[in-house]
């Protein structure tokens, strides 16, 4: 047990990156999802084939592909960031394709009435999905999309594999030094847990008071 | 005000299974003229509806609004939305904004309105279709007639040259369908321009300046609304009135 109090400074410091690879990717995700599923709702045929060519390319290769891709690409096409934000950017693009179908089935669950509705008012389409359509929509994901803030947390520790010290990657140090893994992994464990737990409890607070009458 | 020529719609154009919902119709309503369109279901009055302002594609024919063609999808279709009011039979008030922001939204986001005035004229519109102190409720708080009457004030906000009825009172208790077509009948005496699709003869026979009869998505037969109901010139019509008025 001495081996987690004496590596407390270690674990800390790869939570705190956990934490905010897991809050910036999140916010990112919600955005580039929330545009995605307005173009795969769009009347305009090109950005409904370029929301679906997003989606289909970001889900269908792995999350540790892209990483490594981005980390090894980026910098030969001049693009120079550090490990952490590219990190941040390539989880919030491949979190953002999972957020696009799930605000997409939102936006298909408003009564198409309330479209038309917004329409024969005098609002552009535009100004329908945003002020009508999607805080409707995002009001019945919001479980959907925790579940998927829950999967963002756990997807922080591929940050792992390309150098951002997160907590999984704290872990594996402190096991090196070590040698007490299923103490050190254990904890790490526990913590993602924690995490996962206070993900659920937000989700849940949401969805109560967001909750419209019908 | 409204010139429809030979309008038809398709739906699913390409399957065998398309129906020809709207075929060679024509139409025209007068300023401040009331034409209450009535039919059988699925005879293409809806369809008519929803086609003066687009929210359905016609297949082909001309629709002019105050000389205009109805432009296509896009800024300018929504200017002239703008100014034709739409009521549904199923009200369709934005469920997650109260009643007040209901007929507050598009003044203030189409017409640029400021939200102090936007707001006072929600509350005239609301008194006058006998809903002010519902203003901040959300719509699932208030009973179907008091959501369709929300929902005539809501279009009535933006100042519409004419206003279109989608069957307003089919999806309301009966006892709740007097107090909205009162409200209907107080516009058409202040000179709205109105088209009305309904199953209220009551109303037609009362209130419209022309009945227009449609079957299988033809206008069969068109006239005021004593000639109509005393003495309709077509079987197709004379068959309808007797099973609609024979209770």
């Amino acid at each position: 047990m001495d081996v987690i109090t004496r590596h407390l400074g270690e674990f800390g410091d790869g939570l705190l990156i956990t934490v905010e690879l897991t809050l910036l990717s999140l916010a990112g995700a919600l955005v580039a999802g929330v545009i995605v599923a307005a173009m795969r709702v769009s009347p305009v045929a090109a950005l409904r084939a370029a929301g679906t060519a997003y989606v289909e390319t970001l889900q269908n290769i792995p999350l540790l592909v892209w990483l490594v891709l981005a980390v090894f690409g980026l910098p030969e096409i001049g693009v120079m960031a550090g490990l952490f934000t590219t990190a941040v950017i390539v989880i919030s693009l491949y979190q953002g394709a999972y957020m696009a179908e799930a605000v997409r089935s939102g936006i298909n669950a408003v009564p198409v009435g309330q479209g038309e509705a917004a329409r024969a008012l005098g609002l552009t389409f535009t100004q329908s999905l945003r002020m009508v359509i999607l805080p409707q929509a995002l009001r019945t994901v919001v479980q959907p999309l925790g579940n998927i803030a829950i999967m963002t947390i756990m997807n922080t520790a591929l940050a792992a594999a390309v150098g951002v010290v997160e907590l999984t990657a704290a872990a594996n140090r402190v096991n090196l030094a070590e040698a007490q893994p299923i103490w050190i992994f254990v904890t790490a464990g526990l913590l993602y847990m924690a995490l996962s737990a206070c993900a659920g409890l937000t989700t849940g607070a949401l969805e109560r008071k967001l909750a419209i009458l019908r | 005000m409204i010139e429809v020529r030979g309008l038809n719609k398709r739906f699913g154009d390409s399957r065998p299974t398309s129906v020809h919902a709207l075929r060679d119709v024509d139409l025209d309503v007068a300023k401040g003229e009331v034409v209450v369109v009535i039919g059988p279901s699925g005879s293409g009055k809806s369809t008519l509806c929803r086609c003066l302002n687009r929210l359905e594609n016609p297949t082909s024919g001309e629709i002019r609004i105050d000389g205009r063609p109805l432009p296509a999808e896009g800024r300018e279709l929504a200017r002239l939305r703008a100014d034709v009011g739409m009521v549904f039979q199923s009200f369709n008030l934005f469920q997650h904004k109260t009643v007040l922001d209901n007929l507050t939204l598009a003044p203030m986001k189409v017409r640029g309105v400021g939200r102090a005035e936007a707001e006072r004229t929600a509350h005239e519109l609301l008194d006058r279709v006998g809903i002010g102190e519902q203003a901040a409720k959300l719509p699932a708080q208030l009973s179907g007639g008091q959501q369709q009457r929300a929902a005539i004030a809501r279009a009535l906000a933006m100042r519409p040259k004419a206003m279109l009825f989608d069957e307003p009172t089919s999806a309301l208790d009966p006892e709740m369908v007097g107090e909205v077509l009162d409200v209907m009948t107080s516009l058409a005496r202040d000179g709205m321009t109105m088209v009305v699709v309904t199953h209220e003869m009551g109303f037609a026979r009362k209130v419209a300046d022309r009945v227009v009869f449609m079957a299988d998505g033809e206008v069969v037969e068109t006239g005021t609304p004593e000639a109509f109901f005393d003495s309709p010139a077509t079987d197709r019509a004379r068959d309808f009135l007797a099973k609609v008025l024979s209770h």
